[in-house]
């Protein structure tokens, strides 16, 4: 017995080990950003010679930047709005659902994290090129639903399906509509769920570039901005946008642990 | 008697809760699937209907006969299929290790996995290019501690791009393996040890065959994905390496050939739904993304 | 009569749920659907309630047809097997919720909530969250939920099939008493035939769809109406025979029966019930008229009383209930030879359609 524990243990070590260089593979990207963009070099230098803030002081300065930024914050703020809008209600229905359509209907949500994002962007591309949608924000956002929805949905039934609907009946039976009881019972149940999928459907448009960059034309969103930049010139002005993403993508998901639900399947055991 | 009188239309039909309750759900997905349908499968026919558009399947054999254009295409199915071999390797551990791992080891670990999963991929593409540049951090931290002489070739080839579209896809892979871990009843592998089988054989007997369906999700997810990446191996390749989505922009973005870059979306779109479709029937039908 | 369902017919698909039935409840009265699960009980209770709207006949409420009305525009309270309550809300929150949906004042509400949970003396507990609470405790929640907006009728739905026994038997008489002390017009769903003999008025014995007979809980016990109803409800000894002249019956391996009135015409095919607890062994059984001998083949104490299972020879196994005091040693051995008998009016007759 005591020889199989040992071995046990040996293996627990290893596989540690093993998981902790994934880890480390893991962040090693997103930590090395952080001491570049507050370089006093002014091109890319490694270890940084000295501190500075002049990286983010010069994205702060840039109208081109800033506006990028804002154009990319309204875009996510739509596309979060109009997934959650759609999303939900299809949730419901997908779920609840008895009619065959309906699985057809699961399939076609689903699809667009299947098919490549080239092929749905060159597609919406040539579609709204003929609709003069090109360069309004709002029309990327639009695309960028397409691609939301499916985790909205996702995130969503899952937590659709573990609701238990008698609730729904017995608030009808005490006195309430059916829209009543799903906004009075059903959704505050489902908070937690739908916190999650408004912070990744808001995340995912955020950095979408692909769909931007057929769709943004001269009014470039701020992933759009920093392709262009990393194509021409890699200044450390990256590094510093790169760290306020990646701050921004930390706030999101803490928000979303805290108050949320669901991201994993069976992170929920905590 | 009354229902052959409301038959014959002698009376009024009574409304079915039931039925009437489909028609809501049925009104509650509409706007969604309406919008799916305007900007999804709208423009997805009409991209695939150009590449027919002259009524020959010229396009096509160009696409599929080409040899330049092939080799783009077995170049993306090897990429692919090579991310994929590398994720599940680095996948397994990691999901194995979350699933036996205490409170703080597994908010950590998912901290870990999910940080840079919500992080943009441009982010993480261009901290890469600051890595493995020839006087990027790991060549000059490397030639520091005397372990080269002469800095590797690490970017703007294949292993720079593999390295960028590993780090993307691994949380694909990690998710699925470990949901397929966690329904694992833990008493079947004491059961097993308990049994007198050691531990390395109880793995590959009950917990591996058990963990398949997980691993084969992941696969065909990260597999189909890569297949169409687009930004990493634009950034990463620097021009060495092409794959079918760079080839399919570039014949808008500079030839604006339509019927051609149509051709290759729909081989693209074609390929991805059958490998997908056969990889998923592996898994049992629960081939969905995160279900 | 508060609650009237006449001609209530609901199909899905192929199945026939409810193949016409015909109930009136009246006030203040408890009445029980009892039945096996898959009789239809649990949709009579959903064409009641208003979840189902059935596809033929009406229910009235007091005068007013609800057949096609909406649960909210019923009046109706309802506990649900697992009480369904509202686990964001508090207990307060929970009980003010139908007053809430009615719009009454808030002032008001807040008095009527007090009231309601005084009622299942759970006063204090209005800030606790339903997950905070007993099993018991939720059970009083959803039942003073279901209480607070004075419906006009109650439907309890299998309301005590999650409480282990001790806690259930309490309930069950802390239900009478407060559906008593209330007057409230209950329609009570279950499948647990003790529990129905215990609380109700009358019983309405439920099989297939259709209402097998409606009665008070010793009517139904004593004098079922059907085969189904003396099998269903309590334990049974039953025979088929063939009726005699002159209030006899013929039973294959008992012979000829004496019973209090004739059965019916001579030749007629009919059902004997006999209740375990009419048969008497021994002497006790010598001075009855119905006699015979048999082997026993099992006996199980059950405290105040003792199971025997008797074999006579040729004839169908019986079972018998006797009383039982404490010093008593069990009034036979398993092997033994004994005499049974019974007394012609403890032998009930249920005509054969």
């Amino acid at each position: 017995m005591p020889r199989a524990r040992r071995r046990g243990s040996a293996g627990r070590i290893a596989l540690t080990v093993l998981a902790g260089l994934v880890f480390a593979f893991l962040m090693l990207p997103l930590l090395v950003v952080f001491p570049i963009s507050v370089s006093s070099a002014s091109y890319l230098q490694f270890p940084p010679p000295g501190f500075s803030w002049q990286w983010f002081q010069r994205y702060l300065d840039d109208p081109v930047w800033i506006e990028a930024t804002i154009r990319s914050f309204k875009v996510a703020v739509l596309c979060t709005l109009l997934s959650m809008g759609l999303g939900v209600p299809l949730s419901f229905a997908l779920v609840r659902s008895r009619l065959r359509a309906m699985r057809i209907a699961d399939r076609l949500v689903a699809a667009p994290i299947i098919v490549p994002n080239i092929v749905i962007s060159i597609a919406i591309y040539s579609l709204f090129a003929r609709m003069q949608l090109i360069g309004e924000w709002y029309g990327i956002a639009v695309a960028h639903t397409i691609l939301a929805l499916p985790f909205v949905v996702i995130l969503v039934s899952a937590g659709l399906r573990t609701f238990d609907e008698a609730q729904e009946q017995a608030a009808m039976g005490l006195g309430a509509s059916w829209p009543v009881a799903v906004w009075r019972i059903t959704l505050p149940q489902l908070r937690p769920s739908l916190i999650s999928a408004a912070f990744l459907a808001f995340v995912t448009s955020f950095d979408e570039l692909v769909i931007a960059m057929f769709l943004s034309g001269a009014s470039m969103t701020l992933p759009k901005k920093m392709f262009d930049n990393i194509m021409l010139e890699i200044d450390p002005t990256i590094a510093a946008v790169s760290v306020l993403q990646i701050l921004l993508a930390t706030f999101c998901l803490g928000l979303a642990t805290l108050f949320g639900r669901g991201l994993v399947p069976g992170a929920g055991r905590n | 008697m009354s229902s052959a009188r409301r038959e014959a239309g002698l009376l009024p039909a009574r409304p079915d809760p039931a039925r009437a309750r489909e028609r809501v759900l049925v009104g509650l997905a509409l706007p969604a699937l309406l919008l799916l349908g305007v900007v999804f499968v709208w423009p997805l026919l009409r991209l695939l209907s150009m590449s027919v558009a002259d009524g020959s399947l010229a396009q096509f054999e160009k696409a599929t006969l080409d040899e330049l254009y092939v080799a783009v295409l077995w170049d993306s199915m090897e990429i692919a299929a090579l991310v994929t071999v590398i994720c599940l390797a680095l996948a397994y551990p990691v999901a194995a290790w979350l699933v036996q791992a205490g409170r703080i080891g597994f908010l950590l670990g998912m901290f870990f996995l999910l940080l840079p999963f919500w992080t943009s991929v441009l982010v993480r593409t261009y901290a890469w290019m600051v890595l493995l540049g020839r006087n990027g951090v790991v060549n000059r931290t490397l030639r520091d501690w005397g372990w080269i002489e002469f800095p590797l070739p690490l970017l703007h080839n294949l292993t720079g791009v593999l390295i960028g579209i590993v780090h993307v896809m691994l949380p694909y892979m990690v998710f699925p393996i470990y949901a397929a871990l966690l329904r694992i009843d833990p008493d079947l592998q004491r059961a097993a040890e308990g049994l007198g089988a050691p531990a390395w054989r109880s793995f590959l007997r009950i917990i591996l065959p058990l963990s398949l369906p997980g691993v084969f999700a992941g696969c065909a997810l990260v597999f189909v994905i890569t297949l169409g990446f687009f930004i990493t191996p634009a950034l990463l390749g620097g021009g060495h390496v092409m794959m079918i989505a760079m080839l399919i922009e570039q014949q808008v973005r500079e030839f604006l050939d339509w019927p051609f870059a149509a051709a290759l979306a729909t081989v693209l779109l074609a390929a991805t739904l059958v490998i997908y479709a056969a990889l998923s029937r592996l898994t049992g039908g629960q081939g969905h993304a995160a279900r | 009569m508060d609650l009237t369902v006449r001609g209530a017919v609901k199909r899905f698909g192929a199945v026939t749920a409810l193949a016409g039935v015909d109930l009136d409840v009246a006030e203040g009265e408890l009445l029980t659907i009892l039945g096996p699960s898959g009789s239809g009980k649990t949709t009579l209770l959903k064409v009641v309630a208003g979840f189902e709207v059935p596809d033929e006949g009406s229910v009235q409420l007091g005068s007013v047809d609800v057949t096609l009305a909406p649960p909210r525009a019923r009046d109706v309270g309802m506990v649900f097997q697992n009480y369904a309550l509202f686990p964001h809300l508090t207990v307060a929150q929970n009980v003010a919720f139908p007053l809430e949906m009615r719009r009454v004042p808030k002032a008001e509400r807040q008095s009527r909530v007090a009231e309601a949970l005084a009622l299942v003396e759970l006063s204090g507990y209005e800030a606790r969250l339903p997950r905070q609470l007993s099993g018991g405790q939720q059970q009083r929640v959803a039942l003073a939920r279901s209480i607070v907006f004075n419906p006009r009728l109650l439907l309890l739905d299998e309301p005590f099939g999650a409480l282990d026994r001790k806690l259930r038997e309490a309930m069950q008489l802390e239900v009478r008493r407060l559906q008593r002390r209330l007057k409230l017009t209950t329609l009570f769903i279950t499948h647990d035939q003790e529990e129905a003999l215990i609380l109700s008025d009358r019983i309405a014995v439920m099989n297939a769809g259709r209402l097998e007979q409606v009665g008070t809980p010793s009517e139904v016990y004593a004098r079922p109406a059907t085969r189904f109803v003396a099998d269903f409800v309590g334990e049974s000894n039953l025979f088929d025979g063939i009726a005699g002249p002159d209030a006899t019956a013929e039973v294959p391996g008992l012979g000829r029966l004496f019973l209090a009135a004739q059965a019916g015409t001579p030749g007629a095919r009919v059902t004997l019930l006999l209740r375990p607890e009419a048969l008497r062994i021994g002497g006790a059984a010598d001075p009855l008229a119905n006699r015979a001998a048999g082997q026993v083949v099992e006996t199980v104490f059950l405290g105040l009383s003792v199971k025997l299972r008797i074999q006579p020879e040729g004839g169908p196994e019986l079972l018998v209930r006797l009383p039982l005091r404490p010093s008593e040693p069990p009034p036979a051995l398993e092997g033994e030879i004994v005499t049974v008998g019974f007394a012609p009016e403890d032998v009930h007759v249920i005509r054969q359609a």
